[in-house]
């Protein structure tokens, strides 16, 4: 194994493997503290920054941070990699590939074309020597697009979710919540719950829940209820409209062990998917939230800082071209990212790692009440996220989950955000929003008391 | 402030169905003032919730008259702060704490009753006291011992297995601060280990969760308890062996506690 070192006045520092390197550089964050991973100082934290920057790209893909042999992710990473597409940067360091992504000549078709030939723990190593404003100037020239019932990450636009989650699924309740947030123009990405019970039965019957008024007023939206893979491949047996399939992944294959997942049970439920057909203009299938500190909570990531990890996620990702991916950034707790500081940058490193390794990346900015953070942390993000050009965000009712717990975005955050930076959502959905009038030309909500989707609400219970 | 339009009444009856934040109105794309403030406050009172110091000593002299013998002990964690980012802290005493115990040399106990503040301060300054009271009594009727009751500051769960383990306690209830949400901040959990020992897993531990105005009543609660200390007796164990099947309706759990 090689030595890294780098020298600060007189002050030598030396970092015995490639992990521990990445993990001395990481920009300071709970979890790394927690897993006993983290720089002693900042002084040895920039010293490892300073030696990250010197390390040839090549470096990584003759010493990996998991075993190969251990691991199956670590298996793909080096078996995916593109020589041909990995050829114009091949030559550069992590400083050097900094720059060059900074470079106005670097554009999104370039970037596309190198996503292959980048590993996530190349994207994970440049995050580390990147301000903040650099992950959202990269990111932003980075284009994804995917399309399912409508098209995800086009230039200008900016996508949500409708999460109208209900503590015991009740239709009635999120039906509501679903008509609610329609009528703020929510739900391009996609109309998807996170179901209070795991299993085939709730997972149909929530199924038939959308799919019915997606059909009644002939939305062009996709839906999911975001069960475990294997509920999702059981109820595509029994025939339920499953547009995506859902699954929570992680950056190494005991973390996804834990969640009871591989690669090969991806794999099948990606083509279960696909095989229905359901996509109009396209055939995205697949649903991926991930988040860092999964790997540690599972203690499954092998002395990996929590932003590699993550950052190994997406490779698990990718192999699936999916429709939609996000971090759920805040979620984990302050044990893991401590305070809206902390949240905010990983928000954004995720963001910018996802969309380098070509991943059409959302986030879900959110927090718990025993972290450090805000609503006024998550309107920074949000307008952060943005700007990057994240691909969509959370709708969730007032920001208050009441299934999960936490705060996240809003149907009124989304609008903000749209408003405010010119943004529109995806242009299929657009115009079905504005068909039905719920906005008008310039994208403003139209104020009607008398909505057709507002009489469908009162309908609801029998009302 | 913004006028109420005609859909007000529909979104009121339809909040029926769900206590989620819906039909708030806008203003522009803003929210109107009375839903922002709303919020503001049920925010305001689970940051309070977490931050808030529980009285210990107040709920000490308060629960005197029934408990003779009371310990106060601390967790590794030295303040909210380390409480927070480092769990295994809050998770084992305080060396001066683990000490005092060790010296005690408790005769062995059919129960240790054990309080955290957990994450709720509130939860356990309105709960801790006449939950104590109702299940002491109701214990005593069952004629089983119980080892002095200790108060923990800066406590996470699995500290219960620590101090039973210490006081040689067949069973350890540890009372609980919960994770406070935005629609309720006092809820108190109630967790219970058979044979407790330092290592013990989540698995291996029950649940009585959601403790409040609102939620499980104290008396439902003790109930409940009462029964899964019986069963926890008769087979020598807790977690997930051991079921609530006094009846099929599950009982509401909260595992984001931690």
């Amino acid at each position: 194994m090689t030595s890294y070192q780098h020298t600060i006045r007189q002050n030598r520092y030396q970092f015995d493997s490639l992990k521990t390197l990445l993990a001395k550089a990481t920009p300071e964050r709970s979890g790394d503290d927690l897993a006993g991973l983290s720089a002693a100082n900042a002084e040895e934290r920039v010293a490892a920054q300073w030696c990250l920057a010197d390390l040839p790209l090549t470096t990584f893909l003759n010493e990996v941070v998991v075993p190969y042999e251990e691991d199956e992710v670590t298996r793909l990473i080096i078996d995916s990699h593109d020589q041909l597409a990995f050829a114009p940067i091949r030559h550069l360091t992590v400083g050097g590939l900094r720059e060059w992504l900074l470079d106005y000549r670097t554009d999104s078709q370039q970037l596309a074309a190198v996503a292959a030939g980048i590993t996530p723990e190349m994207a994970a190593a440049v995050a580390k020597i990147m301000r903040n404003q650099d992950l959202i100037a990269v990111a932003k020239k980075c284009q994804v697009i995917t399309r399912f019932r409508n098209t995800l990450g086009l230039v200008g636009r900016f996508s949500s979710r409708l999460q109208p989650n209900h503590p015991t699924d009740d239709p009635q309740g999120i039906a509501a919540a679903i008509f609610d947030g329609l009528l703020y123009g929510c739900g391009d990405a996609v109309i998807g719950i996170n179901p209070a019970t795991d299993s085939p039965q709730a997972m149909t019957s929530l199924l038939h829940l959308i799919d019915e008024l997606r059909q009644r007023y002939a939305m062009p939206v996709q839906s999911c209820v975001l069960a475990h893979v294997t509920t999702a491949l059981q109820v595509i047996e029994r025939g339920a409209p499953v547009d995506l399939v859902f699954q929570s992944i992680a950056g190494t294959e005991a973390a996804n062990r834990s969640f009871g997942i591989d690669l090969a049970l991806l794999n099948e439920a990606n083509q279960a998917a696909r095989s229905l057909q359901r996509g109009t203009v396209g055939n995205n299938v697949m649903y991926f939230e991930t988040g860092q500190g999964s790997a540690l909570s599972a203690n499954a990531h092998h002395g990996v800082d929590q932003q590699t990890c993550e950052a190994r996620a997406y490779a698990v990702a990718r192999a699936f071209e999916p429709l939609l991916v996000n971090t759920v950034v805040g979620f984990i707790g302050p044990e893991y990212l401590y305070d809206g500081k902390q949240i905010t940058r990983a928000a954004l490193e995720d963001h910018f790692c996802a969309k380098l390794l070509g991943l059409p990346m959302g986030c879900d900015a959110c927090y718990t009440n025993h972290a450090e953070a805000d609503q006024n942390d998550i309107d920074n993000l949000l307008v952060l996220l943005a700007s990057a050009g994240c691909t969509y965000v959370m709708g969730v009712p007032g920001a208050d989950d009441i299934m999960l717990n936490y705060q996240s975005t809003s149907y009124h955050d989304i609008r903000f955000v749209q408003t405010t930076l010119g943004l529109r959502p995806a242009p299929e959905f657009e115009a079905w929003l504005q068909q039905l009038g719920v906005v008008d030309q310039a994208g403003l909500l139209i104020a009607n008391e008398r909505h057709r989707l507002l009489q469908s609400a009162a309908q609801l219970g029998g009302l | 402030m913004a006028e109420q339009p005609e859909s007000a009444q529909l979104w009121q009856r339809l909040r029926q169905f769900t206590n989620a934040r819906i039909g708030l109105g806008r203003v522009g794309d803003g929210l109107p003032t009375n839903a922002h403030l709303a919020f503001q406050q049920d925010h305001a009172l689970a940051r309070d919730a977490v931050h808030a110091q529980v009285d210990f000593a107040a709920l000490a002299s308060e629960l005197q008259a029934d408990f003779p013998h009371i310990l106060r002990l601390k967790s590794a964690a030295v303040d909210r702060a380390s409480y927070l980012k480092r769990p295994d802290l809050g998770r084992m005493l305080h060396a001066d704490s683990r000490q005092q115990l060790e010296r005690l040399e408790s005769a062995p106990a059919t129960i240790a009753l054990v309080v955290a503040d957990g994450l709720s301060a509130v939860a356990i300054e309105r709960h801790a006291a006449p939950l104590l009271k109702l299940i002491k009594h109701q214990l005593s009727e069952l004629g089983w011992s119980l080892a002095p009751l200790t108060l923990v500051e800066q406590g996470r769960v699995a500290i219960g297995d620590e101090i039973g383990e210490l006081l040689r306690a067949e069973l350890v209830v540890i009372l609980i601060g919960e994770r406070p949400g935005l629609s309720v901040a006092d809820s108190l959990g109630i967790y219970l280990t058979y044979a407790p020992q330092r290592g013990r897993n989540d698995a291996e531990r029950n649940c009585i969760s959601n403790i409040h105005q609102q939620g499980l009543s104290y008396a439902s609660a003790s109930e409940l308890l009462l029964y899964l200390l019986g069963q926890a007796r008769q087979r020598r164990l807790t977690g997930v062996g051991l079921k609530d099947e006094r009846h099929q309706l599950s009982q509401p759990t909260n595992p984001s506690l931690e």
